[in-house]
């Protein structure tokens, strides 16, 4: 690859976010707006809202995998603790405040990863158009880094079917009306054993995600190098780990009966 | 050795292109992979055919001009190794090769095994300089550079700008590559001033090529012939979102 410098070219003053203008390709791909683009107008961008939103999302997790896990203390414990997330604070504060907060916090991050997952998705393929004859053969071994996409539209189906089941009711035996802890207890009845295998893919998914997700987020914020980096995806594979077993206990526990 | 070929053969931009095979008699395992095709070239304009057409320079891996998928794998299986420092020894006698051009849209086929590679000559136009007074080479030690950041920015700047980590990428991005220069620059006194300048307008020339984004799968690292590390991607990051922010 080579390029030439013109005299003069060199002392030319940079435009901050205006580009050079490129002399239009023949054959150009589509897409090629040009001027100022913004965070959100670049492939950059838009990745940093997707390991933001993602971090907001991994926070989550782990404050559900600890409450989830109440539930081994019994059914007085668990429904107590679920009584608390919608009176915490009162009467200073309104009513469900700690969980109003959560779902719009949860609701606004759970777009904008979608949002950016689907338009870095479509630009991919179109920077694609044609495939190799050759099966690519993959050498960074990175298996879970190509789960992504279709990993998480594995786990947005779980999402919502988790939300009718045991959230608003619509789908569980005992309906909404029962406490969570008899809601959860029926929700993964041994009859409803498909159930419990849904939810343990959709965890599995989940590990698979965060196996790649966690230390991508921060080489996607530019904060990990060197040893760092692979110290971080070591640390990602065992936090990975420990979110599934911590999620996949409950539902196993009520199948096999240690919770009825 | 014998070998069968799968070779792309694409006769303009505008033609459709097929793989068409051949069979390649008496090849030496000193052979490089070029020299290779070479033979199969000659053979081919004897026969009043038209030669396979691919790009190559040096043939020393400095140039970063040669470059095709080997079998599925940019510059061969071999690693840290352009395709035309691969040698045939690497090949078991009797194998079939299967051999494509870089595959991505901003890189459009010329003819056969050559793309456009105009697409880079842009990224770089549009930030991958410093605007300094040139003038002759400074004095070695004029400007001191810390030990770790000479190390680092020498590293990215031996990207010879090859492309195969586009062609590598699950999703066609040339974040290794503008990474490579942005680091390069980026980390040397030199390129200070117009450090936040250059990784927007860079990072923007890049998206208008129609490159795809990184998803950070380590793939381009892997067929690097010169071994750049996604380090570099992580630094690139870090200059956009300080610029941006
Ligand atoms: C439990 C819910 C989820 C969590 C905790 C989560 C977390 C994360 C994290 C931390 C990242 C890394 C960001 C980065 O690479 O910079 C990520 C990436 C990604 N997520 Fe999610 N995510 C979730 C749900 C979803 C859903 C529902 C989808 C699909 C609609 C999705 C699609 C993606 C994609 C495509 C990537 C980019 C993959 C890559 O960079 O290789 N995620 N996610
Ligand atoms: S021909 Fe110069 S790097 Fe291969």
């Amino acid at each position: 690859m080579t390029s030439t410098i013109e005299r003069g070219a060199a002392t030319a003053a940079v435009p901050r976010r205006a580009p050079v203008k490129k002399a239009p390709t023949p054959k150009a791909p589509g897409g090629r707006r040009r001027g100022p683009a913004g965070l959100l107008g670049t492939t950059n961008g838009r990745k940093a809202v997707m390991a933001v939103s993602g971090a907001v999302l991994v926070l989550f997790l782990i404050g559900h995998m600890v409450g989830n896990l109440k539930i081994f203390l019994g059914a007085g414990a668990f429904n107590d603790y679920a009584a608390w997330l919608r009176t915490v604070g009162e009467p200073a504060l309104p009513g469900r405040t700690l969980l109003t907060v959560t779902e719009v916090l949860l609701v606004a991050a759970v777009l904008l990863h979608m949002w950016s997952a689907v338009a870095l998705a479509r630009r991919a393929s179109a920077a694609r158009p044609v495939r190799y004859a050759a099966r690519p053969r993959r050498r960074a071994g990175g298996y879970v880094a190509r789960t992504m996409r279709y990993g998480g539209v594995i786990i947005l189906l779980f999402v919502v079917w988790h939300l009718l089941d045991l959230t608003f009711g619509a789908v569980n035996p005992k309906g909404a009306a029962a406490t969570p802890y008899d809601r959860m207890v029926a929700g993964f009845d041994p009859s409803r054993w498909w159930v419990t295998a849904f939810y343990v893919l959709a965890v599995a998914m989940v590990g698979l995600h965060l196996r790649h997700g966690l230390w991508s987020a921060f080489q996607t914020l530019g904060l990990v190098r060197g040893r760092a980096r692979r110290t971080l995806s070591a640390v990602a594979a065992a936090s990975a780990a420990v979110l599934v077993l911590g999620f996949v206990a409950v539902p196993v526990a009520v199948m096999i009966g240690v919770v009825k | 050795m014998n070998l069968t070929l799968k070779v792309w053969r694409q006769n303009g931009p505008d033609d459709r292109g097929r793989m068409v095979t051949y069979r390649v008699e008496d090849v030496s395992p000193d052979m490089s992979f070029l020299e290779m095709l070479d033979v199969l070239n000659e053979r081919l304009i004897l026969d009043g055919d038209d030669p396979i057409a691919f790009d190559h320079d040096c043939r020393e891996g400095i140039c970063g001009m040669c470059g095709m998928v080997i079998n599925g794998v940019a510059h061969g299986e071999q690693r840290a190794t352009t395709t035309c420092q691969l040698h045939m020894r690497h090949f078991a006698d009797g194998a079939t090769i299967t051999i494509e051009p870089w595959r991505a849209a901003p890189f459009p086929v010329v003819k056969d095994l050559v793309v456009d590679r105009g697409a880079f000559d842009r990224i770089i136009q549009a930030g991958g300089f410093i605007s300094v007074p040139a003038g002759s080479a400074p004095d070695a030690h004029s400007i001191p550079v810390k030990k770790e950041d000479a190390d680092d920015a020498f590293d990215a700047a031996t990207c010879i700008g090859c492309g195969a980590c586009v062609a590598a990428c699950p999703n066609g991005s040339a974040s290794l590559f503008t990474a490579a220069k942005i680091t390069h620059l980026g980390l040397l006194p030199q390129g200070q001033p117009e450090r936040d300048a250059r990784a927007v307008a860079m990072i923007e020339q890049m998206d208008a090529e129609g490159f795809g984004g990184c998803t950070n799968t380590g793939e381009c690292t892997a067929v690097c012939p010169k071994g750049i590390s996604l380090d570099t991607i992580s630094r690139m990051n870090r200059d956009y979102l300080k610029a941006v922010k």
